[in-house]
């Protein structure tokens, strides 16, 4: 179906998805402003955030089944399997964290109707950040996504712990904006155009492979993503953050904030600086740094929650892996992992959530002694996830990792994929001590686990999860076929030029 | 016309509200800092406008707006902390530790 998005129908047919969500936002806040003080409405509201995130999905996928294509001038929203595909890996993951919330608001007593709100609004976010074809687009989904977020992590007021976090996720994300836009401003500046496409023809017709205006663009660009990724060393913030906010929207943040920064970074890179091969470089360190210093950390950390955050920024080092490769495998690596890591993180933390109350700060990997025998369900999900996490054969991480290493040694950077293989095997250090605790330790007393419960919706959440992971370590040609076409989808087919 | 100076300042502009961000302790100077990064990057977009056309210029209203929603949030986010701390200085919010 070709679509001419600079006329109007076009460009609304083009945006379904976008507008079925913005819909459901704007009815959602009128039903949580309306009856603010009924009990039963956080509950209904969250029901609603399901209906409304699936229906968004199902839009997603009617546009993918119809092969939408853009045609004529090159517009401000790209078209093409990558949006759709990163569009339902964000919904993936904002239903899941849906589910999960479900139960957990109640039990922590968050009374917040807006709660869901937000997270849709943040989704919306992701999905302009993710489909912008253009970096002012980029910059606003980024914003609706981040200021969204900077309000979900303080959500429970009574916490001074997620006050702390919500104000550093703050600090930090606006500082991280500020060299975002810089960039853009630079950018901007050297070919004239914030254009995607535009800004490939520009640097290939231009030669801008060495302006300083231009280079410095790609390094305020690279620094701004950095912190939105958590990449070392602008991670800083990350653990704090992570720790003090409830333990669903951290789930939120470690899986579905992460994979719009990465894939919006993938866009800018893969697209606009195709044919510049200076960042190659910069991103390959990062990753490296991001590898080796996300993993040695994790291995000192004995609280479960910080170990998971510690983790995530390890994965941010092996994703960052695939970007380095700069090919359209290494785009179809990535949207094959980012899938794999919504499921497996969303689910470690389901499980955190249900092993402790209170923000489950003080959960430690001792604390899960025992568990097996009490809730074998529950750990044996935990340990599909924390297999996963680490790469282990017969479960989906695995595949993509190998996924991403074929992307590496394909591109010729076999020092890079060597270096993943190794933080992998570190990464053993921390990943299996829950599984030995869960299994291979008695329980502290009778009593412990009475409350490790996963109750509702969040069970069947938590169960598709690991049912999923396991599928797709066994069966994952079609999912690597989709992200295969999601990834080729990316390459500029047209050169375009300003034609001045 | 200007473009050379009008850059350079807001080169200057940015590199402050950086050091301000890394160096300053209380919350809200920081935020101003940021807000001082944002306007050096309108800064650079208005003085491009002049020979790229307008769509710079355009760039600079999208901004505002995204400054002034960051404001209302971040305002939002320490009063909140005030109310728990009473203080905003974040040497003091170290109940998590990197």
């Amino acid at each position: 179906m070709p679509l001419d998005l600079t006329t109007p129908g076009g460009i609304t047919l083009a945006l379904t998805p976008e507008l079925v969500l913005t819909v459901w936002v704007l009815v959602l806040m009128l039903v949580a402003a309306w009856r603010h003080r009924d009990a039963g409405v956080q509950r209904e509201v969250g029901l609603l955030t399901v209906i409304g995130l699936v229906s968004t999905g199902l839009a997603v996928a009617w546009l993918w089944a119809q092969g939408a294509t853009p045609v004529g001038l090159p517009a401000m929203m790209a078209l093409d399997g990558f949006r759709f595909a990163t569009s339902l890996v964000f919904l993936l993951g904002a239903l899941l964290t849906v589910m999960l919330s479900l139960g957990y608001v109640d039990r922590e007593r968050i009374q917040a109707p807006e709660y869901y709100v937000l997270i849709l609004l943040g989704t919306l976010g992701m999905m302009f950040m993710a489909g912008a074809a253009d970096l002012v687009v980029m910059f606003l989904g980024l914003e609706l996504m981040s200021v969204a977020v900077y309000v979900l992590a303080g959500v429970n007021r009574r916490s001074v712990f997620a006050a702390e976090a919500a104000l550093k996720y703050f600090l930090l994300g606006a500082f991280a904006s500020g060299f975002f836009l810089y960039g853009i401003a630079l950018v901007y500046g050297a070919t004239g155009t914030t254009n995607l496409w535009l800004i490939h023809g520009r640097v290939l017709e231009l030669g801008l492979g060495s302006n300083v205006m231009m280079i410095a663009g790609i390094g305020l660009l690279l620094i701004g993503f950095g912190f939105k990724v958590a990449a070392v060393p602008f991670h800083m913030w990350t653990p704090d953050v992570y720790d003090g906010s409830p333990t669903p929207v951290t789930a939120f943040m470690a899986a579905a904030v992460k994979a719009a920064g990465f894939a919006a970074l993938v866009r800018v890179l893969h697209q606009a600086f195709d044919g510049l091969p200076i960042w190659h470089g910069a991103v390959w360190w990062l990753a490296v740094i991001t590898m080796v210093v996300g993993n040695v950390i994790a291995l000192a950390q004995r609280p479960l929650k910080r170990m998971l955050a510690y983790s995530s920024i390890a994965h941010a080092g092996y994703l960052l892996v695939a970007v380095a490769s700069g090919s359209a495998i290494g785009s179809a690596a990535f949207l094959f992992y980012a899938v794999v890591y919504t499921l497996m993180t969303i689910g470690a933390f389901a499980v955190l959530a249900a092993a402790g109350t209170g923000g489950e700060q003080g959960v430690l990997i001792d604390d899960l002694n025992g568990l097996a025998t009490r809730r074998p369900w529950i750990a044996a999900a935990m340990t599909v996830f924390m297999l996963s996490l680490l790469g282990f054969p017969g479960t989906a991480g695995f595949i993509g990792k190998w996924y991403i290493l074929s992307a590496a040694v394909d591109a010729d950077q076999r020092l890079l994929a060597v270096i993943l293989v190794g933080a992998s095997v570190v990464s053993a250090g921390f990943y299996l001590p829950p599984i030995m605790a869960m299994y291979m330790r008695p329980a502290p007393s009778a009593e412990a686990h009475q409350a490790t419960r996963i109750v509702g919706a969040a069970r069947w959440a938590v169960g598709v999860m690991a049912v999923a992971l396991l599928l797709f370590g066994f069966w994952p040609n079609r999912a690597l076929d989709a992200a295969r076409r999601g990834g080729e989808s990316l390459r500029p087919a047209t050169l375009y030029t300003l034609g001045r | 016309m200007l473009l050379g100076p009008a850059l350079a300042v807001s080169a200057i502009l940015f590199s402050l509200g950086v050091a301000g961000v890394l160096l300053r302790r209380n919350a809200i100077i920081i935020f101003m800092c940021v807000e001082l990064m944002l306007n050096a990057a309108n800064l650079a977009f208005v003085a491009l406008a002049q020979q790229l056309g307008p769509d710079g210029q355009v760039i600079v209203f999208f901004v505002m707006a995204v400054a002034a929603a960051e404001a209302a949030v971040g305002l939002a986010i320490v009063l909140a902390i005030y109310r728990h701390k009473q203080t905003l200085d974040i040497q003091n919010l170290n109940l998590l530790r990197g």
